[in-house]
């Protein structure tokens, strides 16, 4: 079991580390929004652009910029084949990268194939107009989520391998057992029932952990912003629609197509009302999880810039106090969202397997 | 919405669905079936000992009663044998008193016979020396008899006197 530990981390490392012997070469266009802070960011536009910078994923990985300390990480594209090269190719966005004979360029955190002098042309919604490759870079919140899966594995199974030695927990076990025994006992039991709770256990406690995990280490001045992505906090909300459908018993889908005890005329567009429903449930868990977290790191980023803009101390202490006391909020929304999240898949769950012994 | 499709990456939802289900099952395989486990052995063994306990102390609580039981009939059984012992003295003792006085009474008897028949026999021997004698003073009377009245009646006199004498 170690062995498999020892190389998702390998694996986890591996492509950080591969691409940082390329990043030897001078990167003097700093011009990049980070800079934008020290030098520009004393007005209202240099804050918000570097806070819509932060909100969005990155091709580098950035912990602190001053001192130097980030690696780039592997961008792969898919256009007329694979393409697989640093994203230290970019320099931080100032350059057109080049790979086999293509040209591209990041324009607003995104890659666009452009020619060989990076011109990017705007589209009529003010979106560029160029061609936008396949894009699966393992971008800096990719890699986040390789690196908190593998922290995830080793302290779990760490834990469940503690149990064979003495049934009572050690150390982080201790602090762990009773948020498991949360999931299982005030999450999944109530909602789904004594009789199926079961097989839905290792995917609630896997995203529970999963989105409290990754929201905690949000809060971190690492910068990152996993689960104020709508990709991300969608990818989870399909596998909460897709279990729920695939685990659907007779009942479920007789509620949904004919239900009982309603008139025969208006069982037909209640079926459209209620498949329609089956969509827009985990659709507001998307939507929830992405504008809780989002909504966070933006209010405390403001906050944070605000300090910046203002130069009257009384000010700036006003706003630290603020940040800190909203940053404590921030830490009861990552356990409540991730509660939330886990508690409504469950009812979802639940849903899906009700027996309906009533009618 | 229109910004949430254009920001919406094709990339970072591939690996984000990608890395979950990997994650999903090496924690489902290495971590949550054994945890899982493991607490629900532990509760049940927890619930069992409870019982086993609770199944111990009754036990116990029946052991004591019975204990108890014993005790009491034990020491019914000592008052019973005791009273019992002291039964059989007392009617041991009366019994010997009774044979004793039986004896007593038997030898008394033995006795009281054993002297009517000496003393019958005694009479018996007084009775023939009595009669021997009579026989003789008659005989002596009637010898003197023809001599002398007065004499007779003197000799008569001396005889009876004799007579007391024996």
């Amino acid at each position: 079991m170690n062995r498999i530990l020892s190389f998702c981390l390998l694996v986890a490392l591996s492509i950080g580390l591969s691409t940082v012997d390329v990043r030897g070469e001078d990167n003097s266009q700093e011009e990049d929004l980070h800079m934008d802070l020290k030098t520009g960011a004393h007005d209202e536009n240099g804050a918000k652009a570097y806070i819509q910078h932060h909100l969005q994923d990155s091709y580098d990985y950035t912990i602190w910029h001053a001192m130097g300390w980030e690696f780039p990480l592997p961008v792969i594209l898919f256009d007329d084949g694979l393409h697989i090269f640093s994203s230290s190719r970019f320099h931080h966005g100032e350059s057109v990268a080049s790979c086999d004979g293509k040209y591209y360029k990041i324009y607003h955190g995104k890659i666009y194939e452009t020619d060989e002098a990076g011109t990017i042309t705007m589209g009529e919604h003010g979106h560029p107009s160029n061609p936008k490759p396949l894009d699966f870079s393992i971008t800096k919140n990719v890699f986040t989520i390789m690196l908190m899966g593998a922290f995830l594995i080793l302290v779990f199974s760490r834990m469940a391998k503690s149990y064979k030695e003495n049934p009572i927990p050690k150390k982080g076990g201790k602090f762990l057992e009773p948020l498991v025994l949360f999931v299982r006992d005030e999450i999944a039991i109530p909602n789904i029932g004594e009789k199926h709770y079961k097989k839905y256990m290792s995917y609630l406690l896997t995203v529970f952990f999963f989105i409290w995990f990754i929201n905690l280490v949000g809060l971190t001045p690492l910068g990152i912003n996993v689960t104020g992505n709508i990709a991300v906090t969608f990818a989870l909300a399909l596998m909460t629609y897709l279990i729920t459908q695939f685990t659907a018993n007779k009942h479920y889908w007789g509620h949904i197509f004919w239900m009982p005890g309603v008139p025969v005329p208006m069982r037909i567009p209640l079926a459209l009302i209620e498949l329609l429903g089956t969509v827009i449930k985990p659709f507001s868990l998307m939507i929830r999880l992405y504008a809780n977290i989002s909504a966070g790191h933006v209010v405390i980023m403001s906050l944070l810039a605000l300090l910046y803009v203002f130069t009257n101390w009384m000010a700036r202490g006003a706003f630290l106090g603020l940040t800190l006391f909203l940053s404590v909020i921030e830490l009861l929304v990552a356990f409540l969202q991730a509660y939330i999240f886990t508690m409504l898949t469950a009812l979802y769950f639940g849903g899906a397997v009700a027996e309906h012994d009533d009618h | 919405m229109d910004k949430l499709l254009h920001e919406f990456s094709v990339g970072l939802f591939f690996w984000q669905t990608v890395l979950f289900v990997i994650i999903l099952f090496l924690l489902r395989k290495f971590a949550w079936k054994p945890i899982l486990n493991a607490v629900n052995e532990r509760e049940q063994s927890i619930e069992e000992s409870l019982k086993a306990a609770e199944k111990a102390k009754e036990e116990m609580a029946n052991l004591q009663a019975a204990n108890e039981k014993l005790l009491l009939e034990a020491k019914e059984e000592r008052a019973k044998i005791i009273k019992e012992a002291k039964d059989a003295k007392e009617s041991l003792i009366s019994e010997a008193k009774e044979e004793a006085r039986e004896a007593a009474a038997k030898i008394t008897e033995n006795a009281k016979k054993e002297i009517e028949s000496q003393k019958n026999a005694v009479m018996a021997d007084i009775k023939n020396e009595v009669g021997t004698m009579a026989v003789e003073v008659a005989s002596k009377i009637l010898r003197k008899e023809l001599k002398d009245k007065k004499e007779q009646d003197k000799y008569l006199n001396e005889l009876v006197a004799d007579i007391k004498l024996n």
